[in-house]
C-alpha cells in the first residue's frame, strides 16, 4: 500500500475511536493533576460521533473525511481540545480537498497545515506542554522520511509524538489550565500530547 | 461518590430539564445544540447578552438568563467549555437586531470555542463583541499563563451589562461596560475541600483535614498554595490582601463587595466571612455600596468562599440596580 487511501483514513479514525474509549480513564488520570479530568472523556466523546458519522455515511474522499472529523470534534468535544484538533483536521481537510488517497508528501502537506492551524487557534509554541509538543517533532519525523517508503515515514512519525509526549513531562506548562499550578505542574505528562501521539500511532499501526 | 443524581452522563441533561420544568415563565430550553434562552427571546432592538461555560457552575449562567440579565447561557458538560455550535445558535435565537455580546471567562477552552462562534455568527451578518473577563487575582504570574481566570467578576458584568442593555443601550456601549466592569473588579478564592467531578467520581484533589487550598479556581484545580487551615478572620484577611492591594482599591473607593460560596458552604458561613471582609474594607477607607451575598459562582460540591470587589461609579450603580428577573437573582421586577 504506496498512499493513504481514503478507506485506510476511514479506517484509522474508526480504530483510533476504539482506543480512545479504551483510553478514556488513561487520559483522565493524566487530566486530573494538571487539568480538569475531562480530556479523556471529551475525546471519547468526540471520536465516538466521527465513528457514528462515518459509520452512516462513508466520505468518498480524503478532504471530505477530513472535514467531517473536523467538524464533528468542533460540536462534540468541548474544552479546548475541540476547537484545537478541530481546526488542526479542518486546515488538513483543505490541503486535501476531492483527493482520493494521500502520497506521503500530501500528507506531510495536510499534517503541516493542519499543526500550522492548530499552533494559530491555539497561540502555542512548542515546549509550553500542549499537543503541540507531540505533534511539531511528528511533523519533522515525516519530513525527514521524505521519498521513503510511506509505513517507514508514518512510523517515524508515530515514534516521534512518542518521545515529544515523553519530554512533556518535565516542562513547566504555559498553555491551558496547567499554566495556572506553575511549578507543580512539572513531573505530568501532557494529556493533550499523549492524545496525539494514540493517533498517530494508530495511524502508522492499523489493526486490521 | 455520593451524589443526587442518576448517571453521571445524564447530568446536564437532567438539570436542563429541572430548570425548564421549575422556570418555564422565564426561560426557554432548547436542545442540541443545548442553550437556555429568555422566553421572550428575542427583544427587537436590544442588545443580546450571551455567556456560557462549562456545567458545575450553577446557578451561572443559566440561573441569570432573564429580564435585565442574560439574553442566552450555553452550558457545556461538566467543567468543559461549550462547543461553537452552541453559543452560534444562541446568538442567533437571541439577536434582536442590535448585535450580541459574548461574556467569557478567561479559560483556554472557553475562549477558543467562543471565537470560533463569533467568527460563525459574524459570518452570517450578526454584530458580535467578545469580553473576556479575567479577574482572578490568584494567578500571579500571567505572562507565563493562559492568564487570570474568569472568576466572580463575571456575575457582576452579566447583571450590569444586562442592566445596561435592557435601556437599549447600542453593543459597543455595552461591551465598553463590560469591559470596565472586568478592568475594575478583582477576586481571590479558597478551598477547604475539593470537588467530585460526577463522571470522574473521585475528588479531584486531596486535602487533609487540617489543611486548604489558597488561590483556585472554580473547576476542582489546586491552588497556588497549600497551608495550614486558618480561622475565618484569617482566612478573609489572607482573600482582603491580595485583592485590595491588586487594583489597587484606594480610600474612598465606592465598592461592591460579593462574598460568594464555591458550592458546599453554608451561608452561615458566608455571612462570617462577610463581616470580616466588610470590617477590613472599612478599614481600608472603602465605602461598600452594595453587596451580593450567596453562593452565585460554584464549583460543584466544593466547600470553599471567593471575595469579589468591584470598585463602582455612578453608572454601574444605576445598572446593578435596575430590575432584573431571572430563576437565581430578582429583585425591583
Amino acid at each position: 500500500m504506496a498512499d493513504l487511501s481514503t478507506d485506510r483514513m476511514t479506517t484509522w479514525l474508526l480504530e483510533a475511536a476504539a482506543d480512545l474509549e479504551q483510553a478514556k480513564a488513561y487520559l483522565t488520570e493524566l487530566d486530573a493533576p494538571i487539568g480538569d479530568s475531562d480530556h479523556g472523556v471529551n475525546m471519547a466523546r468526540g471520536f465516538a460521533a466521527v465513528r457514528d458519522k462515518l459509520t452512516a455515511a462513508p466520505p468518498a474522499d480524503v478532504g471530505t473525511l477530513l472535514k467531517t472529523v473536523a467538524m464533528t470534534l468542533i460540536s462534540t468535544v468541548g474544552g479546548a481540545s475541540g476547537p484545537l484538533y478541530g481546526t488542526f483536521f479542518l486546515q488538513a481537510a483543505g490541503k486535501a480537498a476531492g483527493k482520493t488517497s494521500l502520497t506521503l508528501a500530501e500528507w506531510t502537506e495536510c499534517f503541516e497545515a493542519g499543526l500550522t492551524g492548530l499552533m494559530a487557534r491555539g497561540k502555542a509554541q512548542p515546549g509550553e506542554k500542549t499537543m503541540v509538543d507531540a505533534l511539531t517533532p511528528a511533523l519533522a519525523a515525516l519530513k525527514a522520511a521524505a521519498g521513503q517508503p510511506l509505513e517507514q515515514a508514518l512510523a517515524a512519525a508515530a515514534a516521534a509524538a512518542e518521545q515529544g509526549m515523553k519530554d512533556t513531562i518535565p516542562m513547566l506548562a504555559h498553555k491551558g489550565r496547567a499554566s495556572y499550578l506553575g511549578e507543580r505542574s512539572i513531573g505530568h505528562q501532557d494529556p493533550g500530547a499523549t492524545s496525539s501521539h494514540l493517533l498517530l500511532r494508530r495511524l502508522a499501526e492499523p489493526a486490521g | 461518590m455520593k451524589k443526587l443524581i442518576n448517571a453521571p452522563e445524564a447530568v446536564v441533561a437532567e438539570a436542563l430539564e429541572g430548570m425548564e420544568a421549575a422556570h418555564s415563565s422565564l426561560i426557554k430550553v432548547c436542545r442540541a445544540p443545548d442553550f437556555i434562552m429568555r422566553a421572550d427571546a428575542p427583544v427587537a432592538g436590544k442588545v443580546a447578552l450571551v455567556s456560557g461555560g462549562g456545567s458545575g457552575h450553577e446557578p451561572m449562567h443559566g440561573g441569570f438568563v432573564g429580564r435585565g440579565m442574560l439574553d442566552a447561557a450555553c452550558p457545556g458538560a461538566v467543567f468543559t467549555s461549550p462547543t461553537p455550535d452552541q453559543m452560534f445558535e444562541a446568538s442567533k435565537a437571541v439577536n434582536g437586531g442590535a448585535g450580541v455580546l459574548h461574556i467569557v471567562k478567561n479559560y483556554t477552552g472557553d475562549v477558543l470555542n467562543f471565537e470560533m462562534a463569533a467568527d460563525l455568527a459574524r459570518a452570517e451578518g450578526i454584530a458580535v463583541e467578545s469580553v473576556v473577563i479575567d479577574d482572578d487575582v490568584a494567578v500571579e504570574d500571567s505572562t507565563w499563563t493562559a492568564g487570570r481566570r474568569g472568576v466572580g467578576t463575571t456575575v457582576l458584568a452579566e447583571k450590569i451589562c444586562g442592566g445596561l442593555a435592557e435601556r437599549k443601550a447600542p453593543l459597543t456601549a455595552v461591551a465598553e461596560m463590560c469591559r470596565r466592569v472586568n478592568a475594575q473588579g478583582r477576586s481571590m478564592g479558597m478551598a477547604l475541600s475539593a470537588c467530585t467531578v460526577p463522571h470522574v467520581g473521585k475528588p479531584s484533589f486531596d486535602l487533609a483535614d487540617d489543611e486548604m487550598e489558597i488561590g483556585i479556581g472554580i473547576h476542582g484545580e489546586p491552588g497556588r498554595h497549600r497551608v495550614k487551615l486558618e480561622k475565618a478572620d484569617r482566612i478573609t484577611e489572607m482573600l482582603m490582601e491580595p485583592v485590595l492591594a491588586d487594583l489597587p482599591f484606594k480610600s474612598g473607593d465606592p465598592v461592591l463587595m460579593f462574598v460568594n460560596g464555591m458550592g458546599a458552604t453554608p451561608a452561615v458561613e458566608l455571612y462570617i466571612i462577610y463581616r470580616k471582609a466588610a470590617e477590613i474594607a472599612r478599614k481600608h477607607g472603602l465605602k461598600v455600596v452594595r453587596n451580593l451575598v450567596g453562593s452565585y459562582i460554584t464549583s460543584l460540591d466544593m466547600a470553599g468562599t471567593s471575595i469579589t470587589l468591584l470598585k463602582m461609579d455612578e453608572e454601574m450603580l444605576t445598572c446593578w440596580d435596575a430590575p432584573v428577573l431571572t430563576p437565581s437573582l430578582r429583585w425591583g421586577a
